[in-house]
């Protein structure tokens, strides 16, 4: 569990990118922060692991203050994936991944061996292992970033907007593939978008932003699709208009579903089994 | 023309060679003059560079430092030095020390600069130390510029050294000033000609280290000579 307790962050430069926010991030569970740019997303995940130092508040991780441990090794013990994947440019693949368990003093051969593994885990041909991540496609370097923040088995995964700079398919396929490897590894994920489908997607927690970190809504996507905190949030995740907001029509075959421009959407069919989130 | 014929003649004649003012004498101390200077320079202006690039501190000092030395003439600071240490090898390689730190602590700094910020914050994420990040990351990834402000300093200090022997620093520039004296043409150009020989040797071989230290990744998928043509201006401009 992560919580934050009035934190506040204030730039040097005068910039209060987040305001005395509060909130707790349940363990094993996808939260993801949403937000249009600039309402402090990123620096709320970096504060996280002590990348972007708090200016008042606390941060706990299952009830230890995050300043109990050096930064440096809070730092190795919670994984972290970027937009750009951040890899090392002069480093194979397989390095890369093994970066962090050798630093932690496990063996080199030993970390590249587990490291071919999390290739696998993270749906990567073993045969990428020894390229340089200039030799690679956005979407197989950003699989190699997953990988890497999972390397050291970190029970909390912080990712800032991994997907945003892969095209819509790789993305769609990247996202599927992160929703079945958190079904087996079951972290705690932090996850950063501005992107509202996405994060109604992946997020059992969704944590809908304005600017300067205040919280506008937090719930699962069912709570906040169903009951919008306010105008705001009802705006930001497009609930009166578009394809979120459908309507049954009666015709003359049965009842379809349409959007708000009146195109068929789809069908209502019977749920057999499941529950949504 | 005929002067240079001579000159070629000067230092094919054997009898140039093998005595205490041989060509090979005159040839070694030039080099090794150099090679103390490069290595003397390099201990001074890597860590202050690596120091400067790393922490985004004291840059403003480092150009304010280099451009002030490079207005600085050399052979009248020489000189200045000479009248202190007085005669011999220690004033000429403070002086060419002086001349050869800006070129190699713009290499060191720029080297690192030159390395993506995000690159560095993520390896920052990963759980780095700040000695990791220089180590693993900014040295080998900042290299070719390093080699390319080396490179530079290099061929200055090779064309300076020349200057040394005016103090009785010894090197090649004893041709050169024996020939200006003695009005000796073609002994003053054979001194230039095995300056100018030394200078493209020394370009030869950093060209070549630049091409090796250029880290394999940074490469990979790329044509190579866009790569050799960017270090190669950069540096130009440390
Ligand atoms: N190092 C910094 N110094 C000063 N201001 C900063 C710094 N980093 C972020 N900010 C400011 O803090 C605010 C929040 O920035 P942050 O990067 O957290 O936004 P974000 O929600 O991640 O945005 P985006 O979706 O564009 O990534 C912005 O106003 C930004 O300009
Ligand atoms: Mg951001």
């Amino acid at each position: 569990m992560i919580e934050f307790r009035g934190v506040s962050k204030l730039f040097p430069d005068g910039t209060l990118a987040v305001d005395d926010f509060s909130l707790v991030i349940p363990s094993r569970k996808t939260t993801v922060f949403v937000g249009s740019s600039g309402s402090g997303k990123t620096t709320l995940l970096r504060m996280i692991n002590r990348m972007v130092d708090t200016t008042s508040g606390t941060i706990e991780i299952d009830g230890q203050p995050t300043t109990a441990l050096e930064a440096v090794a809070l730092r190795r013990s919670i994984g972290y994936v970027m937009q750009n994947s951040g890899l090392l440019p002069h480093l194979r693949v397989v390095d890369n991944v093994a970066t962090v368990p050798v630093l932690n003093g496990v063996p080199k051969k030993e970390a590249r061996e587990a490291a071919l593994v999390l290739l696998d885990t993270v749906g990567l041909d073993r045969s990428l292992a020894e390229r340089y991540p200039s030799q690679l496609s956005g979407g197989q370097q950003q699989r190699v970033g997953v990988a890497r923040g999972l390397a050291a088995n970190p029970n909390i995964l912080l990712m800032d907007e991994p997907f945003g700079a892969v095209d819509p398919i790789v993305r769609s396929e990247l996202q599927v593939e992160l929703i079945r490897l958190q079904r087996d590894l079951d972290k705690t994920i932090v996850f950063v978008t501005h992107d509202i489908d996405e994060a109604f997607l992946l997020g059992d927690q969704v944590v809908i932003l304005e600017k300067g970190g205040v919280i506008a809504q937090v719930g699962s996507p069912t709570e906040i699709l169903t009951a919008p905190a306010n105008e705001f949030v009802a705006t930001f995740i497009g609930a009166e208009r578009g394809k979120r907001a459908l309507s049954i029509q009666k015709t003359a075959t049965g009842d379809i579903l349409v959007d708000s421009e009146g195109r068929a959407a789809g069908v209502l069919v019977q749920q057999s089994e499941g529950v949504v989130r | 023309m005929n002067f240079l014929i001579q000159a070629f003649a000067f230092i094919f004649d054997p009898k140039h060679y093998g005595t205490a003012n041989g060509i090979e004498v005159r040839l070694g101390q030039h080099l090794l003059i150099s090679f103390e200077v490069l290595v003397i320079a390099a201990l001074i202006a890597i860590p202050v560079g690596y120091l400067i690039g790393h922490t985004g501190r004291g840059r403003a000092f480092a150009i304010g430092f280099s451009g002030g030395v490079r207005a600085l003439p050399t052979l009248g600071f020489m000189i200045l030095i000479a009248l202190g240490v007085g005669i011999g090898l220690g004033a000429p390689i403070v002086a060419l020390v002086v001349l050869a730190i800006p070129s190699i602590l713009a290499g060191a700094y720029s080297g690192f600069e030159a390395v993506d910020r995000r690159t560095v914050d993520s390896a920052r994420a990963m759980g780095m130390n700040e000695l990791q990040i220089v180590a693993k990351v900014e040295v080998p990834l900042g290299l070719p510029l390093l080699i390319g402000g080396l490179r530079a300093a290099s061929l200055q200090v090779i064309a300076t050294a020349t200057l040394a022997d005016y103090v009785g620093g010894g090197g090649l520039g004893r041709f050169i000033f024996a020939g200006v004296q003695t009005q000796d043409y073609p002994q003053m150009l054979a001194g230039s000609i095995l300056v100018i020989f030394l200078a493209i040797a020394s370009e030869i071989l950093f060209s070549i280290i630049q091409r090796l230290v250029v880290p394999a990744g940074v490469t990979a998928g790329r044509p190579k000579d866009v790569r050799v043509k960017s270090s190669r201006s950069r540096a130009a401009l440390g």
